[in-house]
């Protein structure tokens, strides 16, 4: 059932988290001190080079990406903010009731038209048929 | 000894919660790090058994060392950050990716409400959407700072992915919030009692969304068949390429502590968590770690069985059937809870 008011161990269960954070934090600071303490130290220039399949590195690696990790990255804001949304609504629909569920369809909608409206445009495509012809 | 539960019994009883939150995280803290090793020399061994191999078998008897084996070993490995990296992110990114792994499993119960669980927030379903997508920034610092082309490429690959299927992720919980009309993990479990054991359980319920949450799950933690950020036969090893030693032991615990996080997550929010699959017989916490080793060891069999997607494959997948679906049942859900359909009608 779902408690209108917050609980009194609101505090407590939180501060266990926080001390579950410190103590994972605290884990990874023994052991990177550890590690550099007993860890060996031989210096070559060779080393230091990334690995490009035993060839030498050619230029940076921080170059321009392809730009569908951007559209995509647009769509999953627009979506996941539908999934925020749809979260506490899912808490009250049983109180709320029927009107629930006539709005919650209108809302589902409007994002099944903008999925749809993408689905068409080709922007769900890992290679647009655009591109290709380009 | 009673001169210990006098002092016990004589602290005040904030003192006492303050103890027993201690103890409860350094108990649950060491069983997940003992669970990681285990878990790295039982998916060695159980996917040499299916492919016919022997896997790790000298360390200890049947190799059962081998963790403790490889633990030693790269501490004593030198520190190499390549030439062109960004030092800060590079060193910072495999600490960001283990507090954010250990972080999420904070919320699971094991058992009844109490002592088997670190925290049982009221908004436990909102704390691991939260968290758990915070995995995603240290992969995509690794793969970024490094500056490597494999790296980098494993990094952009694993956040197309990451958040692609975090939706589905999402959406795939919204039905068994409606069902149990809370976000606290453990009404979500209690919601799942009922007069038919495990046909109550939300993976008959809700079906589809298990279905989904399972891919997606799988997707999240980017296990064979969505390994595309580490693909070692592309990539050689994606967003890792370039750690070595102690950072890569990190980058490697996240890994497998997010595959235990998802599934104590899919075992609690779908498989019942600590209820029994029979009705006459009592819930447990042991029920909880058997249904989780199942999930487990599912994992490492589907990493056994199935070769991995093409990327564009991947992205078609969660945006175009894997969303939908998702989207789809939430409303066939809400459509079955508002005609009081027997099962959604609780």
């Amino acid at each position: 059932m779902p408690s209108a008011a917050p609980s009194a161990s609101y505090l407590t269960s939180h501060s266990a988290i926080l001390a579950f954070l410190l103590v994972v934090v605290g884990f990874v600071a023994v052991n990177l001190v550890l590690w550099k303490i007993i860890r060996p130290s031989r210096f070559s220039e060779e080393k230091l080079t990334t690995y490009e399949c035993g060839e030498n590195p050619t230029g940076s690696a921080w170059i321009q990406f392809n730009i569908r990790f951007y559209v995509f990255a647009l769509l999953f804001i627009i979506f996941d903010v539908e999934a925020v949304f749809l979260l506490p609504w899912a808490v009250v629909f049983r109180e709320i009731g029927p009107l629930a569920f006539l709005e919650g369809l209108v809302f589902i909608a409007i994002l099944a038209i903008a999925l749809a409206y993408v689905w068409r445009k080709g922007d769900l495509e890992w290679v647009r048929t655009e591109d290709r012809q380009v | 000894m009673s001169g210990l539960s006098d002092h016990w019994a004589g602290l005040s009883p904030v003192a006492q919660q303050f103890w027993i939150a201690v103890l409860k995280v350094a108990v649950i803290f060491n069983v997940l790090l003992g669970l990681f090793s285990f878990m790295t020399y039982a998916e060695r061994r159980l996917l040499a058994f299916m492919q016919f191999r022997l896997g790790p078998n000298r360390t200890g008897p049947f190799g059962v060392l081998q963790p403790i084996a490889d633990g030693i070993k790269l501490f004593f490995k030198e520190e190499v950050i390549p030439e062109g990296a960004n030092r800060w992110v590079f060193v910072a990114a495999p600490a960001v990716a283990v507090v954010a792994a250990f972080l999420s499993i904070a919320v699971v119960p094991y058992g009844g409400p109490g002592l088997f669980q670190i925290a049982d927030l009221e908004v436990g379903i909102l704390y691991l959407f939260a968290i758990s997508s915070l995995g995603v920034y240290a992969i995509v610092m690794a793969g970024w700072a490094a500056n490597n082309k494999f790296t980098m490429l494993g990094g952009l690959r694993s956040a197309a992915q990451m958040f692609s299927y975090e939706l589905a992720l999402g959406l795939s919980w919204v039905g068994l919030i409606m069902l149990a009309g809370s976000f606290r993990i453990q009404d979500i479990v209690t919601a799942q009692k009922g007069g038919l054991g495990l046909l109550n359980w939300f993976c008959v319920v809700q079906f589809p969304a298990f279905i989904v949450y399972l891919i997606a799950a799988t997707a999240e933690v980017n296990r064979t068949p969505f390994d595309l950020p580490e693909a070692e036969t592309e990539l050689v090893a994606g967003f890792h390429t370039e750690y070595s030693s102690m950072r890569f032991a990190l980058l490697q615990m996240a890994e497998y502590v997010n595959m235990i996080t998802v599934a104590a997550v899919g075992t609690s929010l779908f498989l019942g968590g600590w209820l029994s699959p029979l009705p006459l017989l009592p819930d447990s916490p042991l029920w909880f770690f058997v249904k989780f080793g199942l999930l487990l060891f599912f994992f490492i069999w589907l990493r056994g069985t199935l070769p991995r997607f093409r990327y564009d494959q991947l992205m078609h997948f969660g945006w175009k059937v894997l969303v939908p679906v998702a989207t789809l049942w939430i409303l066939v859900t809400a459509g079955l809870v508002t005609a009081g359909v027997p099962g959604f009608r609780r």
